[in-house]
């Protein structure tokens, strides 16, 4: 490589960039083991504080990891079949109801949070329960799923592979679990691995809908960020990172294999 | 099984008529081609039949005494083979040839038995295991059919079986699939826009114009007797000869020439085959253009008329570019047809 | 094929969804904005109370100077990272986009351990720098979130560019500077302006970042959770969330009609 001044300059800004995004991440999970943070990693290494957060938040990480996994049926219920039936039917209406369905993408979480505490915060039995939690991440997950699934539908020859398979005499049904599910694999694999990873992360609508009772991790989170002592927070931020990075590698290494599939 | 179509129309929402009400008989074990220009309903035709598009009102689809024209593809047990051959990529050759036998929920072991059955009738061993993507465009052609016929379908039909190949193979494999289709005895029909295609394969050709059958029956009669000038420029190139008809005779700037009957109204018309370049011949033209073709030398010919007529020259030289010829033509090889005025 | 039944269906479970969680608690929240002691005039209220007023302009404020720092920062390293290279090239770009999934809290805990009180800066300095609780601070945690998503915009468009572009242009002669100003930043810009616009709009509606870093500050999502929370005027939350709503919305929309597709909001 050749080094020229603005080459120069572009290597300097990728670098002090990359330390702005690794830094704090490394300090908090370095902090997250420290005896004393304060007084820096010679205090120590420790693993105290992940057993502190363990006997504190244990039942926030289960509520989340069992959101997780019920958002992703509803969205695997809904989404898939609305992307079949937007990729067998395209038109404006179609256009139209797949602009409405990504509306959450658009408007704030907040903002959505609170016109669904109008319209159900008085239905006690519901707004405490933590079937509205998970009404709030289907809403805000779901549009990723049906996006996923109709990038991979839309470049095969649906019509065409479902004419074939009906003229060997399969039903529509038949033809769904056959020929539709198995061909958009690829796209509901990536839909499902971003659900699971942005229904775990989820905070901005979930602070507005949780109930003292139903804490989940994000929550738990900004919980302890302020109630906290710094290392038990980070020993939790710490916690975070070792379930979500994970994911987020399998969903982008997901995304990326459909879109290669897509294009 | 037969096939018999009663007035069979379609018109699209948009009013767009894409056929017209349309007959055709096709007796049992019978290949038949449908053969036209794109656009011409062909390929709705054949949609129709299998049940993939819905007629207009009034129109009827029998299979043998079965009226078939309400009942969904699913239910109608045809063999369907399509352009792209819409094989599915998420199972092995032999998982697509064995899907039609278990949507008949079959057994297990007939399943098995039959598909090894048509996969030596296709010679496909060598694929059974392949993923599809992993075949060249000949092996899907023959796995498309092998899918289509495992079933055993009451009718086979094939759309364009063969336009997703590349020139070089088609002429191979439109020689194997006459073969294979010969073999399974079965009533089939099968859309081209490709004459050479449509003769090779078919016992019997329905020529069809702007929605309608023109005219049908065996390549033979096709081409010696067309009915009409667009059967005879559309199947095996007819060239229309310009001139004045009077009685018996066609006076054309290069000369008079015999025709074979009186032929007042008529357009007469010539395929290049039959235009010899002959000292004696009646008729003078102009050498315009040669091609060497390896069997003959294409000649062009002007002076005939406004338009260039080609003949077929099989001489061991070509006339020099320029040089005055004489040219004959055989009564019994000029066809005489209708004038049309709606010209197609 | 028939008109298919069976396709109809597979739109239900998507439609009863939609109305019920989507559709008719949005239309509720309008109701909610309009149905208070002020009426219709609460818009007007919006724009003419300073505190709202403020916070919109201040919202705004911050939202744009992220906008363009991250555009500047993303492009600068998209192209670097696009155009050359090098061992550990995978490990950076794998460290620049994790932070995608990160919620807003954690992101605003991060600037805390960057600028907090026990903060790497205070401590390295020994003296008083303490900017995580600032707009600065709210700025840096902005800025966290949206350079992930701006780099892979850019990178996306940047391998969509035809080598052949910048190469016809060097064979006419022209230096770096020019292929950047002239071939590259071009076609690099329908992209840009889409990936700023979903910049800008996620800022405007970031709430969990301020949430941990915007106690003193008023920008809109604070101001909306706290009117709701502390003030129980849900008339004016309503109408704030009314306004959000449409802002953001209208600039991806806009943002869509540049580039065809766009990337996950959040934060």
């Amino acid at each position: 490589m050749k080094l020229t001044l603005p080459k120069m300059l572009q290597i300097a800004v990728t670098f002090v960039t990359c330390a702005f995004l690794l830094v704090p991440t490394l300090q908090s999970v370095l902090a997250g083991v420290t005896v004393n943070y304060f007084k820096g990693v010679s205090s120590g290494l420790t693993l105290k504080w992940i057993g502190r957060v363990w006997e504190l938040y244990a039942d926030s990480i289960f509520l989340s990891i069992w959101l997780a996994i019920a958002c992703l049926v509803c969205t695997l219920i809904i989404g898939v079949p609305a992307a079949y039936g937007l990729a067998r039917r395209p038109g404006w209406v179609s256009r139209v109801l797949e602009e409405f369905i990504s509306l959450p993408l658009a408007i704030p979480g907040l903002a959505l949070a609170l016109a669904l505490l109008q319209l159900y915060g008085s239905m006690k039995g519901f707004r405490t329960s933590w079937t509205f939690i998970l009404a709030g991440h289907v809403l805000y997950t779901l549009p990723f799923m049906v996006r996923s699934v109709l990038a991979v539908l839309s470049v095969i020859d649906l019509k065409t592979l479902e004419e074939g398979a009906a003229s060997l005499g399969a039903g529509p049904w038949r033809r769904f679990c056959d020929i539709v599910v198995p061909n958009a694999m690829p796209g509901i694999l990536a839909g499902a691995l971003t659900v699971v990873t942005l229904s775990i992360g989820e905070f901005n609508l979930t602070w507005m809908l949780h109930t003292p009772y139903l804490k989940t991790l994000p929550v738990g989170l900004a919980d302890s960020y302020a109630s906290m002592r710094l290392e038990v927070a980070s020993a939790y931020t710490l916690v975070f990172f070792v379930i979500i990075v994970p994911l987020l590698m399998a969903m982008q290494w997901a995304s990326n294999r459909a879109q290669r599939i897509a294009q | 099984m037969t096939l018999t179509l009663k007035s069979v129309s379609k018109t699209y929402p948009d009013g767009t008529v894409a056929l017209q009400p349309t007959e055709l008989h096709v007796e049992p074990g019978e290949i038949v081609s449908l053969l036209g220009p794109s656009g011409c309903g062909k390929t709705t035709l054949l949609r129709i039949i299998a049940g993939l598009e819905t007629p207009n009102a009034g129109s009827e689809v029998r299979f043998g005494d079965d009226d078939v024209t309400n009942m969904p593809v699913e239910h109608r047990k045809v063999g369907m083979v399509f352009q792209s051959y819409a094989l599915f990529p998420n199972m092995s050759v032999k998982g697509n040839i064995a899907y039609g036998l278990k949507m008949q929920k079959l057994g297990r072991d007939a399943i098995e038995e039959r598909v090894t059955e048509v996969i030596r009738l296709c010679q496909l061993e060598p694929y059974v295991d392949r993923r599809i993507t992993a075949l060249s465009g000949g092996q899907r052609q023959r796995v498309a059919l092998a899918r289509a016929f495992a079933p055993r379908p009451r009718i086979l039909l094939l759309d364009e079986p063969l336009s997703a190949l590349d020139a070089a193979l088609r002429v191979t494999l439109r020689e194997e699939l006459a073969g294979l289709l010969r073999r399974f005895n079965i009533t089939a029909l099968f859309v081209t826009h490709d004459q050479d295609e449509a003769m090779a394969i078919a016992d019997k050709v329905a020529v069809m114009s702007h929605g309608k059958v023109v005219q049908t029956g065996t390549p033979e009669e096709l081409y010696r007797n067309p009915k009409t000038s667009f059967v005879a420029g559309f199947v095996g190139h007819a060239m229309q000869l310009e001139g004045q008809v009077r009685g018996s005779v066609l006076e054309m700037s290069g000369g008079r020439l015999e025709l074979p009957r009186a032929g007042d109204d008529c357009d007469v018309y010539v395929r290049a085959e039959d235009v010899a370049l002959d000292e004696a011949g009646p008729l003078k033209a102009t050498v315009e253009s040669s091609t060497f073709l390896g069997t003959h030398y294409r000649v062009g010919l002007s002076g005939l008329g406004a338009r260039t007529i080609f003949a077929n020259h099989a001489g061991q030289k070509s006339p020099a570019l320029g040089s005055q010829v004489r040219v004959a033509m055989h009564p019994s090889a000029l066809m005489l047809l209708p004038r049309e005025d709606d010209r197609s | 094929m028939r008109p298919n039944a069976f396709v109809q269906l597979c739109f239900l479970p998507l439609i009863i969804f939609t109305l019920a969680f989507l559709a008719l608690p949005l239309v509720r929240l309008f109701v909610s904005s309009v149905s208070g002691e002020d009426g219709w005039s609460i818009y007007w209220k919006v724009v003419t109370t300073p505190r709202y007023l403020d916070a919109l302009l201040q919202t705004v404020f911050v939202s744009l100077a992220v906008t363009i720092a991250a555009l500047v920062i993303s492009t600068t390293v998209g192209l670097f990272l696009a155009r050359n290279e090098f061992r550990g090239r995978g490990m950076i770009l794998s460290v620049l986009t994790l932070p995608l999934a990160f919620p807003g809290v954690v992101i605003g805990f991060l600037i805390i351990l960057l600028g907090g009180r026990q903060g790497l800066f205070n401590q390295i300095t020994s003296g008083h720098v303490v900017f995580a609780y600032t707009m600065f601070g709210l700025f840096l945690g902005y800025l966290y979130f949206s350079i992930p998503r701006v780099l892979l915009t850019v990178m996306a468009a940047t391998e969509k560019l035809d080598p052949a572009l910048e190469e016809a242009a060097r064979s006419l002669g022209a230096g770096s500077f020019h292929v950047i100003k002239d071939v590259i930043m071009p076609g690099l810009a329908p992209s840009l302006v889409a990936a700023g616009a979903i910049a800008f709009a996620t800022a405007m509606g970031a709430f969990g970042t301020a949430f941990t870093l915007a106690t003193n500050i008023d920008v809109l999502p604070m101001v909306i959770y706290t009117e709701f929370t502390l003030s129980a005027n849900i008339a004016m939350a309503a109408a704030l969330s009314v306004v959000l709503g449409l802002v953001t919305w209208l600039l991806l929309v806009i943002a869509r009609s540049f580039s065809g597709t766009t990337a996950a909001a959040g934060g």
